[in-house]
């Protein structure tokens, strides 16, 4: 059994790429020497990657394919033989097969009498399979983005190829590509170590001899060391802490070979800037850790991750240049904070006409009226269905939604618009609901963001993603496939997650309708919106397939209710009742459309007086209580209770079933047990299409 | 004080300039002068733009001042320039060491590698109006992005067979660096070396700050810049429309000399001419989307004419020499 090392050296990858592609080159190694027959049992493997390389090492390796013997098949016994004698064809098979004519026997399958031969293959060197196959496994790694590098374009990656290393134990497996041919040395740290190889005899030194070269090539290495020091290093300020960032944590992880972590202070003056700004600055333009205090108030210190590990007078310069670059950063925003000042968010609106939202769409200017009329038919369908809504403060909020687009801390900051309208609105005196909602009117950008705080601040968000999506369908703009470049699965999601989550009384369809005058591209957004729904029910609430298809089968206008309608749905499969029950509706709606298929007519309970079997009158008679009872549930939203009720339904089906032929010859009967059948599904399938659920066996 | 001997140490802007162009000199660049029409960056420097394509390999070096209009702050903040400075590498095809290389040049401006930190982090450049696009990386020092390091892939729309590798050092924002300083405008540009007089980047270049962005937010003719755009674009496109017809020149000479170079200035122009009109406030972003997409024209025009201009005069060589 050995092992096998083997490694990719790169030009610094982009950090968002590392993780997937170490995880990709792991899983096409152990794909192939599974395929390959290299695996022993219980082989394992570890992967690794830094910005300058990806690597697998893999344990249980054969180092020698297993023979085998191979059964080959070759022209049928009719061709082979003629008249007892081999033929020509016999010949050419046995002499491809590498066997003697006396060797050959018959094989019988389907088709009939075949030649077949035995052939002992010998197993190939591991060395000769990976240096062969390997190769073509580089070349299949995904990237967002490659680049050609070397003349004649014969290959493309992302980024050019340095060195490979491929050892078998102490063997080189000189695996070719790109022009370089692997060998058994690596690289460590750019600065701290140099440019000299380092040497690796066999693949168990790898991490060891990297580390000795200032490379920690282990993912979870450097993301514990990193989290240690920025703890360690914040135990010298007293009652402070980094703030936690997963997300950053995972990026300074994927840029460094060698992370060490650096305090750095700045001015406390800053800290009058709002902390969203002071925050976006360190993290997102600078990767710093913001600090914060024991009440989780913004500290005026930060934490850079380095790539190095410097001595005290190179810790002094790092930490004065990333100060230096800080207090620019401040500056910056602090001068655009105050040059915004100047002209008022109210002052904006006119000049929203001259930044366009789409070119067929017009000016952000046409978008906030439209918006505003949306916001308003929205608040009046709510007050309407007896929900408070701030009026004045959402028409403030919508009309001042998008002037902080104008603003030059917008244009600097992108990523904080909304947020900055929400603080120059509170700053300049706009009341605080108007400015919560504007705040909060992107939100929620994914399944797992806040919604906004308040009811303002949804019907703005609402109102805002509607007409996007109402637009842009109605200029043809929908998602296709993979490509959606204007999120608008994103803003439906939002839609649908609010409607859900706030339990607003407002349908797809009154939305559907609001975003869009068109009547063909409304029908299309409220396709997009069940589609939508779908998704949310099962991937954000983790319903089954089978009970949302079932749910939305019955209405997918409510999403609140439909969410309350697959959870009851989802706690009464537990139950056997139900479960019969759901059979049993499946069954008729098979009889159903069996019938319908013959041309069978099936009004609805037609001709109740030819029921005449005692268990079909009694269904009759039970159904038809029953769905008075479940309907007064329904309507009040009681849907445990009403699929409980439903379940109390199966003996009666039950016993019809097992005395009555649906199909019976007299065609009054026929006709008035499929209408019978017809009445029950039709009553009781308001809630859920109880055929769709998958019932065992 | 610490900050004032160290000032003395560290290079001025001037000897910071003539370290990177003896360094990529030693490489084998040929060090050339700036180009001496309006250009946004170094890059749309024919020098770059047009020589990236073809087979022929190049490697030159060159400081490029580039213009900005709408950065322009009228010298009021430390640390926006309208006007900044580039120096500009080429290297085509890229050397296998190109990264190494340029660590080289950091030492080469005394930049101790051991005592900073320096990463490589993705940014990938492009230039839509040009059709030109690339991969690569900001190179950050301590926290501050001193160089944009680029593999072109295409230019003019076209892949470019071989690629080439372009080195981008933003000169002030070294500087400051080198110099520990908060405002470009306290970077030292010369010491006299008789007196130690100092000259400050600020007042050799405050005066062109202050009166440009004057110019360009305040001062500058919409109707009069319209004008000039139209008319530049129109005798553009009429050079595009002749290059047409190298092919057909039988006159190896006339091949040669049909001025695509000339049309691609006229393109520069249009370009500049556009910043100037965003920075003036003058093209509504919905105009904006058709007068990129004019300048598209113009740009990817030259660089496809340029294209078949080299063929076609190195088809009429070897023609002649056969025959």
């Amino acid at each position: 059994m050995a092992e096998f090392l083997f490694e990719i050296g790169l030009e610094e990858v982009p950090a968002r790429m590392l993780a997937s592609a170490e995880a990709e080159l792991a899983r096409r190694t152990m794909d192939l020497l599974g395929r390959e027959r290299l695996l022993e049992e219980g082989a394992g493997f570890e992967s690794f990657s830094t910005p300058r390389r990806l690597a697998v090492l893999v344990g249980g390796v054969r180092t020698q394919q297993p023979d085998v013997m191979e059964e080959l098949v070759g022209p049928s016994t009719k061709v082979a033989y003629k008249d007892g004698v081999p033929t020509a064809a016999a010949e050419a098979f046995a002499k491809k097969a590498g066997v003697s004519l006396d060797d050959l026997k018959t094989v019988t399958n389907a088709k009939g009498e075949y030649l077949g031969a035995d052939v002992h293959r010998a197993g190939r060197s591991a060395s000769d399979v990976i240096a062969e196959l390997l190769p073509k496994e580089i070349a299949s790694i995904y990237w967002a983005k490659n680049m050609y590098w070397r003349a004649g374009k014969p290959e493309r990656f992302v980024r050019p190829l340095q060195w490979l290393l491929a050892l078998l134990d102490d063997q080189i497996v000189p695996v070719a590509w790109a022009g370089k041919t692997a060998g058994n040395t690596t690289r460590g740290h750019r600065v701290l170590h140099g440019a000299e190889p380092v040497v690796v005899e066999h693949p168990g030194q790898y991490r060891e001899r990297l580390e000795a070269a200032k490379v920690l090539p282990h993912i979870e290495d450097r993301r514990y060391k990193i989290r240690k020091a920025l703890d360690h290093v914040m135990r010298t300020v007293e009652d402070t802490r980094w703030r936690e960032d997963h997300a950053l944590v995972d990026a300074v992880t994927h840029l460094t070979e060698w992370p060490t972590v650096l305090l750095g202070k700045f001015e406390e003056e800053y800290l009058t800037l709002p902390e969203e700004v002071l925050v976006t600055v360190m993290r997102d333009h600078q990767k710093y850790f913001a600090v914060e205090d024991k009440s989780g108030k913004l500290a005026p210190y930060f934490l850079t991750v380095l790539n190095t590990q410097a001595n005290e007078a190179g810790e002094h310069i790092i930490r004065h240049g990333n100060e230096r670059v800080l207090r620019a950063r401040f500056n910056d925003a602090r001068f655009f904070w105050d040059y915004d000042q100047k002209q008022t968010l109210v002052e904006r609106v006119d000049k929203l006409k001259n930044v366009t939202f789409q070119k067929d769409l017009g000016s952000y200017f046409a978008k906030t009226e439209r918006v505003r009329a949306l916001a308003a038919s929205l608040e009046a369908i709510l007050v309407d269905r007896k929900i408070s809504v701030d009026a004045k403060a959402l028409d403030e909020a919508v009309l001042l939604a998008k002037t902080d687009l104008t603003s030059e801390l917008v244009k600097e900051f992108t990523e904080l618009q909304g947020i900055v309208g929400g603080l120059y609105a509170r700053a300049q005196g706009v009341s605080e609901a108007a400015s919560i909602a504007i705040y909060d009117q992107y939100k929620p950008t994914s399944m797992e963001d806040e919604l906004p705080r308040s009811t303002e601040g949804i019907l703005l968000s609402i109102a805002d993603k509607a007409d996007t999506i109402g637009g842009m369908f109605a200029l043809g703009l929908e998602p296709t496939g993979s490509k959606d470049p204007f999120a608008l699965r994103r803003a439906a999601n939002g839609i649908v997650r609010m409607l859900g989550e706030a339990k607003l009384p407002i349908t797809l369809s009154e939305i559907s309708t609001l975003a869009t005058a068109d009547s063909e591209t409304c029908s299309k957004v409220k396709g997009f919106f069940a589609e939508r729904v779908e998704f949310y029910l099962r991937e954000a609430k983790g319903q089954a397939y089978d009970v949302v298809k079932a749910v939305l089968a019955a209405g997918a206008e409510d999403v609140s209710d439909a969410l309350a309608r697959a959870e009851a749905v989802t706690a009464a499969r537990d139950s056997e009742d139900f479960l019969a029950i759901a059979a049993a509706f499946k069954r008729m709606a098979n009889i159903l459309s069996q019938a319908k298929a013959k041309g069978e007519s099936v009004p609805l309970a037609a001709g109740k007086e030819f029921l005449t079997e005692p268990t079909e009158r009694k269904l009759a008679e039970e159904a038809g209580r029953l769905a008075a009872w479940v309907d007064g549930l329904r309507r009040k939203q009681e849907y445990v209770h009403a699929l409980e009720a439903i379940a109390t339904l199966r003996p009666h089906v039950d016993a019809f079933f097992d005395s009555v032929m649906v199909m019976a010859e007299d065609e009054r009967i026929r006709r008035a047990r499929l209408g019978l059948l017809q009445r029950v599904l039709a009553d009781f399938s308001k809630i859920a299409d109880f055929s769709e659920i998958v019932t065992a066996g | 004080m610490a900050a004032v001997a160290e000032r003395k140490v560290s290079l001025t802007f001037q000897e910071l300039l003539f370290r990177l162009q003896q360094f990529w000199a030693a490489q084998g660049c040929v060090v050339q002068q700036p180009y001496d029409v309006e250009v946004g960056a170094g890059t749309m420097s024919p020098d770059t733009f047009l020589r990236v394509l073809g087979p022929k390999p190049v490697r030159i070096a060159y400081a490029q001042p580039s213009r900005r209009p709408a950065d322009g702050r009228y010298g009021e903040n430390p640390n926006r320039l309208y006007k900044h400075t580039q120096l500009q590498v080429i290297l085509k095809p890229p050397p296998a060491n190109v990264q190494e290389l340029y660590l080289e040049s950091l030492k080469a401006i005394g930049i101790v590698l051991e005592e900073h930190d320096i990463k490589f982090e993705e940014d990938n450049w492009e230039w839509p109006v040009g059709g030109a696009w690339g991969v690569g990386w900001q190179v950050m020092l301590d926290g501050q992005e001193i160089t944009q390091f680029t593999y072109f892939q295409q230019c003019g729309g076209m892949d470019l067979d071989p690629i080439c590798g372009e080195i981008t050092y933003g000169l002030e924002r070294i500087a400051q660096f080198l110099q520990d300083l908060d405002s470009i405008y306290d970077i030292v540009w010369a010491v006299e070396p008789d007196t130690g007089k100092q000259t400050t980047y600020g007042e050799i270049r405050m005066y062109e700050e202050e009166q440009l962005s004057a110019y360009s937010f305040d001062y500058a003719d919409v109707p009069k810049l319209w004008d000039k755009l139209n008319s530049y674009e129109a005798e553009c496109l009429a050079l595009i429309e002749g290059a047409k017809d190298i092919a057909e020149m039988t006159d190896i000479k006339q091949q040669r000399r049909f001025p695509v170079l000339g049309a691609y200035e006229l393109a520069l122009k249009c370009s500049h001419l556009f910043n100037l009109l965003d920075a003036r406030g003058a093209i509504s972003v919905t105009e904006r989307v058709g007068v990129m997409a004019r300048i598209r024209t113009l740009v990817v025009g030259v660089a496809k004419a340029y294209v078949a201009q080299q063929n076609a005069v190195a088809s009429q060589a070897t023609t002649e020499q056969a025959s």
